[in-house]
Order: structure tokens, then C-alpha cells, then sequence
């Protein structure tokens, strides 16, 4: 448990510290103290990261899935909702209300991925998730239908949540 | 290649200026975190890539160090801001900030 | 024009975005306005310092922003714990 998040923190330190040096590309000096300062956040946060046994995270495909998702859909989704919300900047034609819909995520990683993704398209802004129901209340800019499916307010999101986190 | 640049950080200013006006004309807490967060979200986004393209047309250990630490703080920006913006709204609903001209508030509704 | 000349061009323009948003924390309403432009603030002030890091060429000013980042985050956490009415 301890030793996966010290590889994470080490891995993070590495990219952080990178071209400091000729060892490959860090100095020696960088790389004995993030394994000191890895061992040490491995020590403090190993316990408590993974506490709910998360492990589904560490199988690869997931972590692609995820760059997939950020780089295709996920902006593909900010950049029309922005220039939405851009030209409701400009006209001040806004109908906001706050909506409930139910998006059928079981587990805590995946509601967090929707409730950020959500949260980061403009028009959309989560308010409050039902910890023990899984559901969703989300401010939205311009309500059409007063009981939406998840589809209306958020498209393919909740789909690409459920395939990687669950 | 210079001209992508240019171009990523004109849009990245153009948004970040869409984010601060939404911030002085929208009515209220909730369409003001739409407005303001999430298009200076949006606009650092590209403002940042065009640091990234930057750093790495300049090449060499200096310019891959620039590039590779604004990405991080791109991707830090991404992490936490939803979630800022999040703890904002549901903090402000909390305190009794109501939705301006709402057509609907569910959860006042949920209430009863 | 060089593109670092273009970066603290940008920058200075995010700095009068930044007094604009300023302005909102002076008038704003009620306490959940003033931090909604706090936090507006302070994503337009990490992506500044990530600007002058390029237009300067010090990069241990796009380290201090990711700091930034993060710092502001823990302490936007705290604003909202506050309006929500306290730990209970």
C-alpha cells in the first residue's frame, strides 16, 4: 500500500526535477532526496489514500482511458459549453434553475469524476451529491426540461466516468 | 510555429476577459462561478498551452524545464479548481444564498 | 514582436482583468460573491505567473505558481467550510 503511493510521489518528484542533471536526466542529489521525500509521503498518506481499496486505479487501460477521455470528449464538451456560456456573457439571456438528475454511479471515484467534470464544463455546476443515493443536484444555466435525464444536462460524461472508474 | 503561439494565447485572453465581464454582469453567486471560474478556467488552459508550445520550440534543458513545469500547473489548475468551485456553490447554498429568478430549485423542493 | 514580449503583453492585460475582478469583491453582495472573485483572482494570478515565467525566462516563477495553486485551493476549501456554517 505504502510502496505504491511512494512510486507515485517519486514519479511526480522525477517529473518535476527533470534535466537536472546527467544521471539520465536528473542530478544525484534530486533523486536521493525524492526517495527520502517519497518514502516519507508513502509513510504519512499511504494509509489514508487508500483506505476504500481503490486498487481498480492502478490497472493501466484506466489511466489511458482517462487521457483519452481529458483530451476527447471531456474538452471537447468545455470548449462548446464555453463559447455557450461566452455568447450568454454577451446577450445576458440566462433561464437558471437547479435540476436533480440520477447518473446510476455506485462507486466514490466515479461520482468524484462526474461531479468534477461537471463541474468544469461552463452552464453546469454541481451544487450537491446524495452521498448514500448517488444523486445529482446541478445548477444549469439554461434549463429546458424541468426533470432532465443525465443525457440532456451532460451528454456522454456520465458514460465515460462509468467506463473508467468502475 | 511561432504564430500558434500567438494565436493559443489570444484565445486563452479572450476567454479570461469573457470570465472577469461574466463576473461583473451576472446576477448572482451561481451564474457568476459559470461565468468567472470556469471561463478563466478555459482561457488558462490555452494561455498556458501557448507557454508549453513555447517552452518547447525553445528545446534544450531550459525550455523542456518551463514546459514541463507549466503543464504541471495546468494540470493542478484542472484538479482543484471544479472541486473549489464546487465547495463554493454548496457552501453558498448553505448559507442561504438563493438561485436569482430560478425557474426551479430541486432541492429546495426535496426539502419539503 | 518575440513571443516573450507577447507573454508580458498578456500578462498585463490578465493584471486589469484582475482589477475588474477586484471590483466585484468590493461591491459583491454578499460574502459568497467576494470569494467567487477571490477565486477568480487567483486562477488569473497563477496563470499570470506562469506568463512572466516565459516572458522572463525564470522558471522558478512557474514553480511558484504551481505553490500558488495549490495553496489557494486549500484556502478556497476553508472559505467555503466557513459560509457552509462551520465543521459539525
Amino acid at each position: 500500500m505504502w510502496t505504491t503511493t511512494a512510486a507515485l510521489a517519486l514519479a511526480l518528484y522525477l517529473l518535476l526535477v527533470m534535466w537536472s542533471g546527467d544521471i539520465v536526466l536528473w542530478a544525484l542529489d534530486e533523486l536521493i532526496v525524492g526517495a527520502v521525500l517519497a518514502a516519507a509521503v508513502g509513510g504519512v498518506a499511504g494509509a489514508l489514500l487508500w483506505e476504500r481499496g481503490g486498487w481498480r486505479m492502478l490497472q493501466p487501460h484506466r489511466w489511458f482511458l482517462l487521457i483519452a477521455y481529458v483530451v476527447g470528449p471531456l474538452f471537447f464538451a468545455m470548449a462548446r459549453a464555453n463559447l455557450d456560456v461566452a455568447w450568454r456573457v454577451i446577450t445576458g439571456r440566462i433561464r437558471p434553475g437547479i435540476v436533480r438528475f440520477d447518473p446510476a454511479l455506485r462507486t466514490e471515484l466515479g461520482r468524484t469524476l462526474l461531479a468534477n467534470s461537471i463541474t468544469l464544463t461552463p452552464g453546469t455546476l454541481t451544487v450537491d451529491v446524495n452521498d448514500n443515493t448517488g444523486v445529482f443536484y446541478v445548477h444549469w444555466i439554461n434549463v429546458t426540461n424541468e426533470k432532465p435525464s443525465p443525457e440532456e444536462v451532460c451528454g456522454e460524461l456520465p458514460v465515460w466516468a462509468r467506463r473508467i472508474a468502475e | 510555429m511561432t504564430v500558434l503561439v500567438y494565436v493559443l494565447l489570444g484565445v486563452g485572453v479572450v476567454f479570461n476577459a469573457l470570465g472577469a465581464i461574466a463576473l461583473i454582469r451576472f446576477p448572482d453567486v451561481y451564474t457568476r462561478i459559470h461565468g468567472a471560474t470556469k471561463c478563466t478556467t478555459f482561457g488558462s488552459v490555452f494561455s498556458i498551452a501557448a507557454v508549453v508550445v513555447h517552452g518547447f520550440l525553445r528545446g534544450g534543458p531550459e525550455g523542456g524545464t518551463l514546459a514541463v513545469h507549466a503543464l504541471i500547473a495546468l494540470v493542478f489548475l484542472l484538479l482543484t479548481n471544479p472541486t473549489g468551485s464546487h465547495a463554493l456553490a454548496r457552501g453558498a447554498y448553505r448559507s442561504g444564498v438563493k438561485p436569482f429568478r430560478a425557474v426551479i430549485d430541486q432541492i429546495e423542493r426535496d426539502k419539503r | 514582436m518575440s513571443p516573450e514580449l507577447g507573454f508580458g503583453v498578456a500578462a498585463a492585460v490578465l493584471v486589469a482583468l484582475m482589477a475588474i475582478s477586484v471590483l466585484r469583491m468590493a461591491i459583491g453582495p454578499t460574502v459568497a460573491d467576494r470569494a467567487v472573485a477571490l477565486d477568480t483572482v487567483n486562477t488569473l494570478v497563477v496563470t499570470t505567473m506562469v506568463l512572466l515565467g516565459a516572458a522572463t525566462g525564470l522558471v522558478v516563477l512557474v514553480d511558484v505558481a504551481i505553490v500558488y495553486a495549490l495553496l489557494s485551493f486549500v484556502g478556497m476549501l476553508y472559505i467555503a467550510r466557513y459560509l457552509e456554517g462551520g465543521l459539525k
